[in-house]
C-alpha cells in the first residue's frame, strides 16, 4: 500500500510547484496581456494556450527536443550547471507547469479585463504608483479569479499524464505521480491498488471543482 | 488660475475625434460646459494627467504640468490634483475609511480596516459619514458615495479639484442639496476648482469662468472664443456668469 502514498506525495509536490510558478508566470502574462496592447498580441495569446489543446504527448516531444540532453535548452543547462531535467522529477514539474499555465494564464487575464480602468486611473490621481495600484487595485479586484484558475491548474497538474510520462517516465518513488501510478497497477493487475488511486484523484478533483464553484458566484453577491 | 492650449487627436474605429482647446482665465471656480461626447472629460483628464495632449500646454496655479515645446508631461501623482470621477470610482475591496485613507500612504498595502488616522477621522466628521466609516461602497447612497469621493479627493491636499460631472448621478432633490454642500465647502476651502458639466444650472452656480465646448462639424472641435474665429465655442471673462455664445 505504501506506494500509493509515495505517489500521491510525489503528484502534490509536483502540483504545488506548478501552481507556485504558475502564480508567477500566468499572473504576470495575464496582466501584462489585459492591459497593454502590441502587435502580435493575438497571435501571443493564441500560442500560451496551445498547451490546453495539444495532445500532452505533443507537448511531451515538443519538450524532450527542447529540454532533452541535445536540445538547446537542455544541452546548455547540463554543460554549465551540470543540470540534467529528463527522467526527473524537476522535468515533472516542468511539464505539469506548462500543461496547466494556460488555466493560470487565461483567469488571470479575463480577471485583470474586468477590472474597472476608471479605478486604476482614481489610484493614479491619488498619487500612488503604478507597483501600488496593482498590488492595491488591480490584484485585490482579480484574485477571485486567479484563485479559481489556480484551482483549476492544481487538478490539472495532479491528474497529468502524458506530457510527464513522456518527459520524467515512471521511476518508482522518483517520478511516478499518481496518475502514473493508476496506470502501471491496472496494467500489472493490481486492482485494490488501483482502486486506492483512483478514489484518492477523484475525491481531490471534487474538493476543487466545488472550491472553484464557490468562488466564481460570490464576486456577483456584492 | 488655469491655462490650456492642447491638440489631441482619437482615433477610434467609429470616428476621429479632434479636441482643440484654449483657454486661460484667473477665476478660482471654473466650469466646462458642452456636450455629452464632445470632450469635457477628455479636458479634465488631460489636466490630470490621465490623458497626454499631442501638443501644447498646461499650467494649473501656476504650476506648468504639461508643455510638450519643452518636454514636460508631469505623471498623474506628481500633479497634486484632486479628481471627482462622474460614477466616484470609490474601490469596492475598501471601506469608506480606508477608500478616504488611499492616498494619504505610499506603501504598497492598503491602509487596514482598523487603522485610525486623524486626517480621514476629521473627513469623515466634515462630512457627516463617520457612521458610514466601515461600510463598503455598495452600502451606501449616491449622495454618502459622493462625500466619500469628496473626502478622498480632499483629504490629500490638493492645489485643485476637478469634478467630472458631480451631479449627474443624483436625483433631483439630492442634486440640489450635493449643490450647496459642494459650495460651501469650495468657499470654505477656498480651493481652486474645474467642473465639468451638461448642466446650465451649474454654471450659474459655480461658472465664475466659464469654458464651452461645442461639437463642430462631423469631427468635434473646440476652441477659445476670445472673439476671434468664426469657429469659437466660447471662453468667458473672469465674474462671467453664463457663456455669452452658446
Amino acid at each position: 500500500m505504501e506506494p500509493a502514498w509515495v505517489a500521491l506525495g510525489l503528484s502534490l509536490k509536483v502540483a504545488g510547484w506548478a501552481c507556485l510558478l504558475n502564480l508567477i508566470l500566468g499572473v504576470g502574462t495575464g496582466f501584462a496581456l489585459a492591459r497593454f496592447r502590441f502587435p502580435g498580441r493575438d497571435l501571443l495569446d493564441a500560442m500560451l494556450t496551445l498547451p490546453m489543446v495539444l495532445p500532452p504527448t505533443v507537448l511531451g516531444y515538443y519538450l524532450l527536443v527542447l529540454i532533452g540532453r541535445r536540445g538547446p535548452i537542455g544541452a546548455w543547462l547540463y554543460e554549465h550547471f551540470g543540470i540534467h531535467l529528463v527522467f526527473t522529477l524537476t522535468g515533472a514539474i516542468i511539464a505539469a507547469t506548462i500543461v496547466s499555465f494556460p488555466l493560470v494564464f487565461k483567469s488571470a487575464r479575463a480577471a485583470f479585463e474586468t477590472v474597472e480602468p476608471q479605478l486604476e486611473k482614481a489610484a493614479r490621481v491619488l498619487g500612488v504608483s503604478e507597483t501600488a495600484v496593482f498590488f492595491r487595485v488591480s490584484l485585490p479586484m482579480a484574485w477571485r479569479g486567479i484563485l479559481a484558475g489556480l484551482l483549476l491548474a492544481f487538478a490539472r497538474a495532479l491528474g497529468e499524464f502524458g506530457a510527464t510520462l513522456m518527459v520524467a517516465g515512471s521511476i518508482q518513488g522518483q517520478t511516478q505521480t499518481l496518475s502514473i501510478a493508476v496506470y502501471e497497477a491496472v496494467q500489472a493487475g493490481q486492482d485494490r491498488t488501483a482502486n486506492l488511486l483512483v478514489a484518492i484523484v477523484s475525491i481531490t478533483c471534487v474538493v476543487v471543482l466545488v472550491t472553484v464553484g464557490r468562488l466564481s458566484p460570490a464576486r456577483t453577491a456584492h | 488660475m488655469l491655462e490650456l492650449d492642447i491638440r489631441k487627436s482619437l482615433r477610434t474605429r467609429e470616428r476621429h475625434f479632434e479636441l482643440e482647446l484654449q483657454f486661460s482665465t484667473s477665476a478660482r471656480r471654473i466650469v466646462v460646459f458642452g456636450p455629452s461626447g464632445a470632450g469635457k472629460s477628455l479636458t479634465l483628464q488631460a489636466i490630470a494627467g490621465l490623458l497626454r495632449p499631442d501638443r501644447g500646454h498646461i499650467v494649473l496655479c501656476e504650476r506648468r504640468l504639461f508643455d510638450s515645446g519643452a518636454g514636460i508631461d508631469a505623471s498623474p501623482r506628481e500633479r497634486e490634483v484632486g479628481y471627482l470621477f462622474q460614477d466616484y470610482a470609490l474601490f469596492p475591496h475598501l471601506t469608506v475609511r480606508q477608500n478616504i485613507g488611499f492616498g494619504l500612504t505610499r506603501s504598497l498595502l492598503n491602509p487596514r480596516r482598523s487603522r485610525r488616522d486623524p486626517r480621514v477621522e476629521r473627513w469623515l466628521a466634515a462630512l457627516g459619514i463617520a457612521e458610514l466609516a466601515d461600510n463598503y461602497p455598495w452600502q451606501l447612497s449616491g449622495g454618502q458615495r459622493q462625500r466619500t469621493a469628496l473626502a478622498r479627493a480632499l483629504v490629500r491636499e490638493p492645489r485643485a479639484l476637478l469634478l467630472d460631472e458631480p451631479f449627474a448621478a443624483l436625483d433631483p432633490m439630492l442634486r440640489e442639496r450635493m449643490r450647496d454642500e459642494l459650495d460651501a465647502l469650495q468657499r470654505r476651502l477656498d480651493i481652486p476648482m474645474v467642473l465639468v458639466t451638461h448642466d446650465p444650472a451649474d454654471i450659474e452656480r459655480f461658472g465664475d469662468a466659464t469654458l464651452e465646448i461645442t461639437v463642430r462639424q462631423s469631427a468635434p472641435r473646440v476652441h477659445h472664443a476670445g472673439g476671434t474665429g468664426s469657429h469659437a465655442a466660447i471662453a468667458a471673462g473672469e465674474g462671467a456668469g453664463l457663456a455669452e455664445q452658446r
